[in-house]
């Protein structure tokens, strides 16, 4: 029987990652995602892993798409001006269509930025963020029992629909500690069939690649990938929905501001106003039916976001812009606070939107 | 019942580490908590400080912006979070390094020369653990159960030889009286 250890929340993405049988890590040093990569250089090779310190973001993300190729799971992690670099590569990847996992701890930005918490880089992960349209299934843990829980998710949705997944967290998930109770050994071994591991010249060859210079190869495989992911859509959204039963105002937030909205919905409901959170666990695919129903019934919509006002873009398209929507936020490191969400809940209220 | 913790510092006082083992004693206790260090280039010299959130139920935020208890290592730190701490509050002050008083009437305040105690323990880096020795006196809710059992997961293996000087400077705090 485990007990629960104290654990940043870099630290328990390597370990779970190391537990649902990922040997392989390529990156590059950044703050606050950096105790990710060290802890991987100190476990993978006492267990015959590979621990890789590329010579840049670009390159860790191409090797991850080689390792990737031979149907072994591995990950890259870096913090927001890295995880730009990777783009090119993970465009790549989505079009040879391959599991991969792809850490964001986000700071702020644009360019180098800060090295504070921050959710901008929502646009980039939910709307493609390299060239071509494709997607990744992008998780959003909001505690570190979550981003160890979702690590060994992340892996497992990847593998079962060929396509790398991301997981979206922030500098106060990566550096915060709480008991976590790590997951099992689980290597869930999915069939790849497709994967290059040599031939053995019993059968053909298995040809890993994203480019087709025939346009109507490449639109069947564009339309076979969205297909997929018109799947994944109906399938894999999830969220969590606190106090919403009666809600008259709902709180939409991930990561570390819905930890904050959660304080604001509690502190609220004791004023005697009915607000609830709906918790984006899935970015992409965003849960859209649980946006839709809400705004059946509540009266407006807060976004409570670390950036300037991206998620409230999905928010509006899965309301169909029934019902108001405000924006409570902060940027550039800094964090909203409990009194402020609460505040412009009130606003809402008041009707000053 | 939620206590919320905010101790800050110079960077190389054990601000952080002082947070880590009240959050493994919480842990010891089967309590909920989270501890959230500041990070970055101030951590070099500069001003450090962690939240530590010790509860009975799921901690949502872990950033504590209004303290129970305000563990003030420096003047700066007093500075910044004095009147952030809730009415009722505690603040314990490390008077050798801080020659003021606090201004607050509606707060309790504890002043303890945790640097000079450390000193005079020969073990001038534990200031903080003699002023969390203090704070375990102080604050019943947090009390001195399970002390030995959580220096010995904050303390690693390989500097063990560290495990009673930490000690000493708890105790050494516990029983300091103006």
């Amino acid at each position: 029987m485990s007990e629960k250890v104290l654990m940043k929340g870099n630290e328990a993405i390597a370990e779970a990652a190391i537990r649902a049988g990922c040997r392989h890590y390529f990156g590059y040093p950044i703050t606050p995602q950096t105790e990710l990569a060290a802890y991987m250089a100190k476990r993978m090779p006492k267990i015959g892993g590979c621990f890789l310190q590329a010579e840049s973001e670009v390159a860790a993300i191409n090797m991850v798409y080689g390792v990737s190729s031979t149907g072994k799971r591995v990950m890259t992690s870096s913090s927001s001006p890295g995880v730009s670099l990777k783009q090119e590569g993970i465009s790549y990847i989505a079009g040879a269509d391959l599991p991969a996992l792809i850490v964001n701890v986000q700071r702020g930005g644009p360019g180098l930025g800060g090295i504070q918490p921050s959710q901008s880089d929502y646009f980039q992960a939910t709307k493609g963020g390299g060239h071509g349209d494709y997607h990744l299934i992008v998780l959003t843990p909001a505690s570190v029992q979550e981003m160890a829980d979702m690590t060994a998710l992340a892996f497992d949705l990847a593998d079962k629909y060929r396509m790398p997944s991301m997981l979206l967290a922030d500098g106060t998930m990566g550096q915060m500690m709480e008991p976590v109770l790590l997951p099992e050994e689980h290597i869930n071994a999915v069939e790849k069939p497709w994967a290059v591991t040599g031939t053995g010249m019993k059968r053909e060859h298995n040809i890993i690649n994203s480019l087709y210079l025939v346009p109507e190869e490449l639109e069947k495989k564009n339309i076979e990938r969205f297909e997929r992911y018109k799947l994944i859509e109906e399938t894999e959204a999830r969220y969590e929905a606190f106090m919403m039963e009666d809600a008259e105002y709902c709180i939409v937030a991930f990561g570390i501001a819905a930890r904050i909205s959660k304080n604001a919905v509690v502190a609220l409901r004791q004023m005697g106003i009915k607000a609830g959170l709906i918790r984006p666990i899935t970015v992409w695919p965003f849960p859209k039916k649980a946006i839709a129903d809400a705004a059946d019934k509540v009266k407006a919509f807060v976004s409570v976001e670390l950036s300037m006002g991206q998620m409230i873009e999905d928010i509006k398209l899965a309301s169909g812009c029934r019902k108001p929507v405000a924006l409570c936020n902060r940027v550039g490191g800094m964090i909203p606070s409990p009194e402020e969400v609460i505040e412009c809940v009130k606003n809402m209220q008041g009707g000053n939107n | 019942m939620t206590t919320q913790i905010l101790i800050a510092g110079f960077g190389g006082q054990g601000v952080l580490f002082a947070g880590k083992f009240l959050a493994y004693k919480a842990l010891i206790e089967g309590k909920q908590l989270s501890w959230l260090p500041s990070y970055g280039p101030e951590m070099r010299g500069g001003t450090a400080n962690c939240s530590v959130i010790i509860s009975d139920d799921p901690v949502g935020s872990p950033i504590v912006s209004k303290p129970d208890i305000l563990m003030a290592m420096n003047l700066p730190s007093l500075d910044k979070y004095e009147d952030a701490v809730v009415p009722g509050g505690t603040v314990f002050v490390d008077s050798t390094l801080i020659e003021r008083k606090v201004k607050r009437t509606d707060i309790n305040v504890v002043y303890i020369p945790s640097t000079k105690l450390a000193k005079d323990l020969n073990a001038p880096t534990l200031a903080n653990m003699v002023m969390v020795g203090k704070l375990f006196k102080e604050c019943k809710e947090i009390g001195m159960d399970n002390v030995e059992q959580a220096l010995h997961k904050v303390i690693s293996a390989r500097k063990a030889n560290l495990f009673d000087v930490n000690l000493s400077a708890i105790q050494c705090g516990f029983n300091y009286s103006e």
